[in-house]
């Protein structure tokens, strides 16, 4: 299958600054991809880059087969970007918000009003239609901000941050769409810290550290490729064992104590919790509750970004 | 089928900088502040420059006419980008497939249509309240045309370097306009000031516009109307290259 976007060892020097340094990847049509990384790891510089706001300083990228530094405006006709910050015209209406993002993307009258109501109704803002942008809150703004984007009729979405700060309802909402809208096809590129939202909606993820692609796999495969984060979550009822009793169990390479709780991390989690609970019995422990856990998307992007700080501060 | 395929572009292009002219207008010119500012402006200069001096009137509304539109075509322009910088508007533009072109020339079409709209007030008040007659109304309107067209142009040049804070350019612009105005033949005509004026005027496009309006009024001017016409033809070009170049250059910076 040919890729939606290719992305070309893309770099970005800021002075003497590499913000993007070598980056490469693939995003596929119809794929959620999470695009993650702590802060100032060069998400936006990329993002920026494929979207045209700004040139790369070598590579390039390749969007529904037009080059970005040769076809820029094939390319971002493709297109469409939902930044974090609502930046909508706050003095248009929400109607003359869409619409202008309607023409700027050539989009024939009668098929941009329709395709408008239509996704007014969607995002439940059809009755603010008339209003100034000014008089809606953020989340209404970010869901108007999707409209804008929308209207386009995009084969490739960019979404930054999109749910961050929103009210439950309207993050619900949000992520409700862009799933809808990705079963119909829909290529969408992912920002986000909220690594439960990546694990949800994303199909793979890239984790961006320091200018550079720590990893890039599905969030299964990365979880699968750090199994020395998998652990053991136990509980007593009554007296508590000692600790360093714990930790000597075949298979525990590390134990977290947290009130009557321990989480015993481990390679090999089925053993350790037989092991414990033969353990518990021999010994005379109560066990309230015992639980075994795959590393989360959270506990994958830690392991990489930190052991990249680690690495780079040697 | 690459002449087509050009054709198409330009049109659909063409189509971009009218959606751009179209926001301009919405957003930042049909602001009361702005309206009022244009119409009061020429009005109030008049008034100082003429009142208690023997002057006759039809001697200043030439020069009326050529600043009101040198306030106005070129007053909105500069502050565009800076504002759209700052209400993070202006990632979204360069954003969606529209060239830098596209949206300079939706920014010039709109100082062009101000300023040629509000040059009518103080044509007005020339024609209704003085003596004044117009003797080549078609040299008046092309010079109205290119003038505003030509300071629309410069307006966004000015709004080229990358500052956020629409206060910066807001300083540079008037440190250019302010003192062109001086030396462009707006209170006295250019054959009666100094060398060092006559020497720093033709470097002043507001004085070829001001030829052609004082030539439409029956006044003699400086330069020859062709020439006035083929230098802000020039300089309209000149300006809207270079602001091309600057924009795209700096298109990133500030954001």
């Amino acid at each position: 299958m040919k890729p939606a976007i290719e992305v070309h060892q893309l770099t970005r020097t800021f002075g003497r600054i590499k913000a993007v340094d070598r980056v490469a990847f693939d995003v596929y049509p119809g794929e959620v991809f999470g695009f993650l990384g702590p802060n100032g790891a060069g998400k936006t510089t990329t993002v920026r880059m494929l979207t045209g706001v700004i040139d790369p300083s070598d590579g390039t990228a390749v969007i529904q087969g037009h080059d970005i530094r040769r076809a820029p405006l094939r390319s971002r006709a493709h297109i469409a970007v939902v930044p974090e910050e609502a930046n909508v015209y706050l003095d248009l209406t929400v109607w003359q918000n869409i619409m202008l993002m309607a023409e700027l993307h050539g989009i024939p009258r009668r098929q941009r009003t329709g395709k408008a109501d239509q996704l007014l109704d969607a995002l439940g803002i059809a009755d603010r239609k008339k209003q100034k942008a000014r008089m809606l809150s953020k989340g209404l703004r970010q869901r108007l901000m999707l409209c804008a984007a929308l209207v386009t009729d995009p084969e490739i979405i960019f979404l930054d941050e999109p749910t961050s700060g929103l009210d439950v309802e309207s993050a619900r909402l949000m992520r409700q769409i862009v799933a809808d809208l990705n079963k119909d096809g829909l290529t969408v590129f992912l920002t986000t810290h909220n690594m439960t939202e990546a694990g949800d909606m994303c199909a793979r993820v890239a984790i961006i550290n320091s200018g550079r692609i720590a990893a890039i796999d599905t969030p299964e495969n990365l979880r699968a490729a750090i199994s020395s984060r998998q652990y053991v979550e136990v509980a007593f009822s009554m007296d508590l064992p000692d600790q360093d009793q714990l930790e000597t169990i075949t298979g525990v390479f590390e134990m977290k104590p947290a009130l009557r709780r321990f989480t015993l991390y481990t390679d090999t989690p089925g053993q350790v919790a037989a092991e414990v609970v033969r353990w518990a019995d021999q010994k005379g422990h109560q066990i309230a509750g015992i639980s075994i856990h795959k590393p989360s998307l959270e506990d994958v992007y830690l392991h990489f970004t930190r052991t990249r700080r680690a690495g780079g501060s040697q | 089928m690459t002449v087509q395929t050009n054709a198409a572009s330009w049109h659909r292009q063409f189509h971009c900088a009218l959606a751009i002219l179209k926001k301009n207008i919405r957003l930042y010119y049909l602001k009361p502040p702005v309206l009022i500012f244009g119409i009061l402006f020429p009005v109030f200069f008049f008034l100082a420059f003429k009142m208690g001096r023997p002057i006759a009137a039809e001697d200043v509304v030439p020069g009326m006419v050529a600043m009101a539109l040198w306030f106005t075509a070129s007053a909105v322009g500069p502050l565009v980008t800076p504002w759209e910088r700052n209400a993070r508007t202006y990632e979204r533009l360069i954003a969606s497939p529209v060239s830098i072109h596209s949206i300079l020339a939706g920014d010039v079409m709109s100082g062009l249509i101000f300023g040629t709209c509000l040059s009518v007030v103080p044509v007005l008040i020339g024609s209704l309240l003085t003596d004044t007659v117009i003797e080549s109304l078609p040299l008046l309107i092309a010079g109205i045309i290119l003038g505003a067209l030509n300071f629309a142009t410069l307006g966004v040049l000015l709004a080229s370097p990358p500052a956020s804070a629409p206060s910066n350019i807001m300083l540079l612009s008037n440190l250019v306009r302010l003192p062109l105005l001086f030396v462009s033949g707006i209170f006295v005509p250019l054959e009666q000031m100094p060398a060092w004026a006559r020497w720093a005027a033709p470097v002043s496009p507001l004085s070829y516009a001001t030829v052609l309006i004082r030539t439409a009024y029956g006044h003699e001017a400086f330069f020859p109307v062709w020439l006035s016409l083929f230098m802000l033809v020039f300089f309209a070009m000149v300006f809207f290259w270079v602001s091309c170049v600057f924009h795209n250059m700096w298109r990133a910076r500030a954001l």
